[in-house]
């Protein structure tokens, strides 16, 4: 294990190839709400990786004692101490980003992504492999809450990080900021966008459709 | 790790994972050690948390009182600092021995509370304390803006603000919530200042001295309403019964006769 090439494919499959938010649609509840500024997507995204981590690493150290009766309840109470420990991190050094986020960091702890990970793969591998997928696939949502949080940000408020890039009209610019993409819808459709282009650059990602429409098959016949 | 304790971990470790004993073991160690994280983290980060919020509820009244029109002038000729008073709330003076630096010791002593009458209770809290420490403003010798901390029971746990009162002592000049716990998108909306705009001008009592005030449910009809939020009537209700208390006569209703008098 942790040979070099292997090492960077369990890191980079997850960015876009198996990226848990736009093919597994996973974790996609937070990724919608925070993403209103890339201020707070990264600080979520920073933050859900390290309990991924974390999580991962500490379960799959002592998966071998892991009774299965009761593996879900380990996990999620590893999982929500780690998010608890987090959360207070945060309102002691970041008190203003953290009140930006409000119950969002919280919400981690039920983030399908950070079971999913432990459950699927910390559960049946060693510590450093478990703790790369982990942070493969913290960097894979990251990545999408990067995208979406930047072009909400932008043509929400026409800024990046808080610093003004497109000059507004009211301060005699010429961009007049789209307030829809401020609000929740603007998330879905630019993660609607988002898998859309995906997967036409990656046809395999599709999955095969589960019925066919009536009109459809008739036409097909 | 002495000996013996090596070979009795080794044991346990050995048992099979589905055995009752493995099991609870297992679930009390995770659930120890979690414990212990989460209570270590809290408490090792309390300090600097408890620094933010102070910092935060000074930026807040300073922000407070500069919305308020005329008063940044006025807050720039008193040298930028209001005055801060410990008042008795039960005499409605200035505490002869509690000071603002030792209102925290004062208040961790449980005979410095009073036991609320249920019926008087409007804002849930059980217990009030003695003392509170009060901020003023003053213009010569008038005093032009009273600013009292409130606290009381929202829909999702104690709701903090401060309320700033013109001299006259009916007139809302402002309202500023320094902490709450109410849904995001609906109750939560009481930090906006969309919101607390609709708190300046507006009248606590009638000309008969009864208390008026009220958080509408909906818009504001009349002079002693400000508009609701819409699916937050709890968080509405508890706003109305926070300030109902504190200005009534088991608040600062003392306190404000003193102002009336001309006693600050």
């Amino acid at each position: 294990m942790a040979k070099g090439p292997d090492v960077w494919r369990v890191l980079t499959e997850p960015l876009i190839r198996q990226n848990p938010v736009t093919l597994q649609i996973l974790g996609i509840c937070s990724a919608l709400a925070v993403t209103t500024t890339m201020a707070t997507a990264l600080t979520m995204a920073v933050s859900l990786t390290v309990v991924l981590t974390l999580a991962a690493g500490i379960i799959s150290t002592i998966r071998r004692h892991i009774p299965d009766s009761i593996r879900l309840i380990v996990q999620i109470v590893i999982v929500a101490s780690l998010v608890i420990v987090i959360d207070q991190v945060l309102q002691a050094y970041f008190a203003e980003i953290s009140r930006a986020l409000s119950v969002y960091v919280g919400l981690i702890t039920t983030n399908c992504l950070v079971l999913g990970r432990t459950e699927a793969y910390a559960r049946h591998h060693r510590p450093l492999p478990s703790m790369l997928d982990a942070f493969g696939n913290g960097l894979g949502y990251s990545l999408v809450l990067m995208i979406v949080g930047g072009l909400r940000e932008l043509f929400g408020k026409g800024e990046l990080f808080g610093f003004a890039v497109l000059p507004l009209a009211d301060a005699g610019g010429w961009f007049t900021p789209l307030s829809l993409m401020l609000l929740a819808p603007s998330a879905f459709f630019i993660l609607g966008l988002l898998v859309w282009a995906i997967r036409s650059w990656l046809p395999e990602q599709a999955e095969a459709p589960e019925h066919v429409p009536p009109g459809r098959m008739e036409a097909a016949e | 790790m002495a000996e013996p304790d090596k070979t009795l971990w080794r044991r346990i470790l050995a048992l099979p994972n589905e055995s009752r004993a493995k099991t609870i073991l297992v679930a009390f160690l995770v659930s120890a050690a979690c414990a212990a994280l989460v209570s270590g983290a809290t408490v090792m980060l309390r300090p600097i948390q408890a620094a933010n919020r102070a910092a935060e509820e000074h930026a807040r009244i300073e922000a407070l009182v500069r919305g308020i029109p005329g008063m940044a002038d006025l807050l720039e000729q008193s040298g930028g600092e209001l005055s801060t008073v410990v008042i008795d709330l039960a005499s409605g003076r200035a505490a002869q021995e509690v000071t603002p630096a030792t209102l925290e010791s004062a208040l961790s002593d449980t005979d410095n509370w009073t036991d609320l009458d249920p019926a008087a209770d409007l804002a849930g809290l059980g217990l009030r304390p003695n003392f509170a420490q009060v901020f003023l403003l003053r213009e010569g010798e008038e005093v032009s803006l009273i600013l009292l901390p409130l606290s009381g029971q929202g829909y999702g746990g104690r709701i903090d603000a401060i309320m700033a009162l013109r001299g006259d002592t009916n007139t809302i000049a402002g309202l500023a919530v320094t902490r709450h716990g109410e849904t995001p998108g609906l109750g939560g909306r009481i930090e906006e200042a969309a919101w607390q705009a609709s708190f300046p001008g507006t009248l606590l009592r009638d000309e008969a001295g009864e208390m008026r005030f009220r958080v509408a449910q909906g818009p504001a009809s009349g002079v002693h309403e400000v508009d609701g939020i819409t699916g937050a009537t709890r968080t509405g209700r508890g706003v109305t019964n926070m300030v109902r208390f504190w200005l009534g006569p088991d608040g600062y209703g003392p306190f404000l006769d003193a102002i009336r008098r001309g006693e600050f």
